[in-house]
């Protein structure tokens, strides 16, 4: 484990933990930031550069935006009155724990802990469009299919419903 | 000669740093490191002074448009106070009043975001600088996916004008804050749609590629992308976008003075207030230093008898160049409406930043299919035409001719 | 130089276990949604780590994967705070006990 991993571990843990357990929202979606920063490091970390500066732009450049947008439009930046847990919170919690805990043991006891690393690979961003123009077109048309569909969607559902002319 | 002038502060770094290791001041580990530092100092450099003489050069530039003198009396401080520089002392006297103001923060602000926000904003704007070429072999980072990590850097200031409106607990900085994310959310989409093209033709995304696309000579003239019909059309949406981007007038919405006193820095005074500032125009100048690579051919001289100026100097030239003419902008055209200012980037600026990919595509295809260059050159120009006349007029007649009621 | 595999599967698995507790616990839907994109980021992080550590890496399926795992997400989160807006213009509330009049 290098220092640079456990930097960037503790930054994405940290960030994540804040936005899900703080009470202020508009604090949890600030606190996503580091999160989704560190993952981006963590891609560079991996070669992964095109992924990592990909995730930076949608995610801290969009969908960070987009939370904190909904965050303020809904009232949401107060602090709330009542219990910010829902009534089964601590099932949940449970939950969780016993995930994280299967899913540790079964990493831990697999064959992956002998992995050897494997010479660095090159994703050269030329290769990347090259696949995506070939072998995945199908999937990049789809992607665009739903991100078109999102978006009318998005906008279809949070319009303001026009009020309704007298007598229909 | 001319090659040494060129590569003057590339060979000057290698020097220092020869001179550094045969010192024994320097183990051979941390060269890269130092190497890095070094460039870190003189980009910071270098943009904070620029940032410092574009403050007096607009304020005086301004006043001339307006009809008035602008800064003209503070120059040096006290040994020499008979030589004033025609107010060129200015940003001093407004540096040291900046720092020595007395640092305030609304008792209701959220202290942390309220103290995190102008960092958040000046330490992605910096990174930004990173991946520009500034001359021959003058790219501090060469990553090969440096457009896309421009505008990943980029996009990740606008959260730090939210963090800054909304932790001051102030309407109107709230209101700023929101118009302003919502302004750059906006007008990202035509800044990097209009870069795609650039992309598209060169093939590649990183800038010194994209630059050395643009080093070659037809005749005298440089292979600009400006000068082609697609080009044209980009590097003007592109532009616009820019401005809208780093919150210029006239797109200055978010801290329009008139109405909502300052925007998102209205709670901010003092150094904070100096960093928002500065942020603001380093945003500025990276914004333009990357359109003058994308279009104005980077470092690359305009006709192949000026290739003798040095490249990081054309660099600077064509900066300079843009820079004046967004203070020309600023003093020329008066604010948008919150309504024009979201359908001028929904109904215009959209549309024709993807009309312009078909363009784009269209002189590629021309290319290849054997045009000549001037019938290959009018065709995409008449590609272009229509639709902005059509795009124009849609946009046009919503706003409508203005009707006075009380004046003749 | 790199850590070895089992780090980043672990930071991932605590990473979607974080969501999961934050999905599973919180009122407010908009937070129960950072917590699920979350989670599709912990996944991501598993794409990649996989995709480099993989015997076949030339192949850049764990990037590409990655990528249009990026792409649905954006997706999703827009559908999902308009929906939440939506919520909140006819009831005015994101609370998710609140929000049960289809309950039995």
């Amino acid at each position: 484990m290098t220092i640079g991993f456990l930097v960037l571990a503790t930054l994405t843990v940290a960030g994540a933990l804040g936005a899900m357990f703080f009470r202020n929202l508009v604090h949890c979606a600030l606190c996503l930031v580091p999160t989704f920063a560190g993952l981006a490091a963590l891609f560079l970390q991996l070669n992964a550069e095109f992924v990592g500066f990909v995730q930076i732009l949608v995610y801290v450049g969009a969908v960070a935006i987009l939370i904190v947008f909904a965050i303020l439009l809904t009232r949401g930046s107060e602090p709330p009155a009542s219990a910010a847990v829902r009534h089964s919170a601590w099932w949940g919690l449970w939950v969780a724990v016993v995930a994280f805990v299967i899913m540790a043991g079964t990493i831990l006891s697999s064959l992956i802990m002998s992995v050897a690393e494997l010479a660095k690979p090159v994703p050269t961003i030329r290769r990347i469009g090259d696949q995506l123009m070939q072998d995945y077109v199908l999937p990049l048309e789809v992607i665009g299919l739903l991100l078109t569909a999102a978006l009318i969607g998005a906008v279809v559902i949070a319009m303001q419903e026009e009020p309704k002319k007298n007598g229909s | 000669m001319t090659d040494r002038l060129d590569q003057i502060f590339v060979l000057g770094k290698q020097w220092l740093l020869g001179q550094l290791q045969g010192w024994g001041l320097l183990p051979a580990d941390f060269v890269p490191l130092v190497s890095a530092l070094f460039s870190i100092i003189f980009i910071v450099v270098v943009f904070a002074g620029l940032f410092a003489i574009t403050t007096v050069i607009e304020r005086k530039g301004l006043g001339r448009i307006q009809n008035r003198l602008g800064p003209n009396r503070v120059g040096l401080p006290p040994p020499f106070p008979q030589l004033r520089l025609a107010g060129f002392g200015q940003f001093i006297a407004d540096g040291i009043k900046a720092l020595i103001k007395e640092d305030i923060v609304p008792r209701a602000a959220d202290r942390v975001v309220h103290f995190l926000a102008p960092v958040a904003l000046v330490v992605p704007v910096l990174l930004a600088y990173s991946v520009l070429p500034f001359g021959r072999n003058m790219t501090p980072i060469e990553l090969e996916a440096g457009l896309l990590f421009f505008f990943a850097v980029g996009a990740a200031t606008e959260l730090s004008l939210f963090m800054a409106g909304w932790s001051s607990r102030n309407k109107y900085s709230l209101l700023g804050a929101m118009r302003a994310v919502a302004q750059m959310i906006s007008y990202e989409i035509p800044l990097v749609l209009s870069s795609l093209t650039v992309v598209m033709m060169v093939g590649s995304l990183s800038l010194p590629q994209i630059v050395a696309a643009q080093d070659h000579y037809t005749g005298t003239l440089a292979h600009w992308h400006i000068f082609k019909p697609w080009g044209f059309a980009g590097c003007i949406l592109f532009l616009i976008a820019a401005l809208a981007e780093s919150n210029r007038s006239p797109f200055d919405l978010p801290e329009a003075e008139s109405e909502i006193i300052a925007g998102y820095f209205v709670e901010y005074s003092g150094f904070k207030f100096a960093l928002f500032f500065l942020g603001e125009y380093l945003g500025l100048f990276a914004v333009s230093g990357l359109g003058v690579t994308l279009f104005l051919g980077g470092w690359t001289a305009p006709f192949s008898w000026l290739t003798w100026i040095p490249s990081w100097l054309w660099f600077f030239f064509k900066l300079c160049a843009l820079i004046a003419v967004f203070i020309w902008i600023r003093g020329t055209v008066p604010r948008l409406r919150a309504d024009q200012l979201m359908g001028l980037a929904w109904k215009f600026m959209l549309p024709m930043a993807l009309w312009n990919i078909v363009v784009a595509a269209a002189w590629h295809f021309t290319h290849q299919a054997g045009w000549h260059l001037i019938v290959r050159w009018l065709f995409c120009a008449a590609l272009l035409v229509g639709p902005y006349l059509i795009f124009g007029r849609a946009f046009e007649a919503k706003v409508g001719k203005r009707t006075y009621r009380y004046a003749p | 130089m790199n850590s070895p595999l089992h780090c980043y599967l672990l930071l991932s698995a605590l990473l979607f276990c974080i969501g999961l507790a934050g999905a599973l616990t919180r009122r407010n839907a908009i937070i129960v949604l950072v917590g699920i994109e979350l989670m599709l980021n912990a996944g991501n992080l598993n794409f990649i780590a996989f995709w480099r550590f993989h015997a076949g890496s030339e192949s850049l399926q764990g990037v590409l994967f990655a990528l249009f795992s990026i792409g649905i997400a954006a997706a999703e989160a827009a559908v999902g705070l308009a929906l939440i807006i939506a919520i909140y213009r006819h009831r005015h509330s994101t609370n998710l006990d609140e929000i049960d009049s289809m309950k039995g």
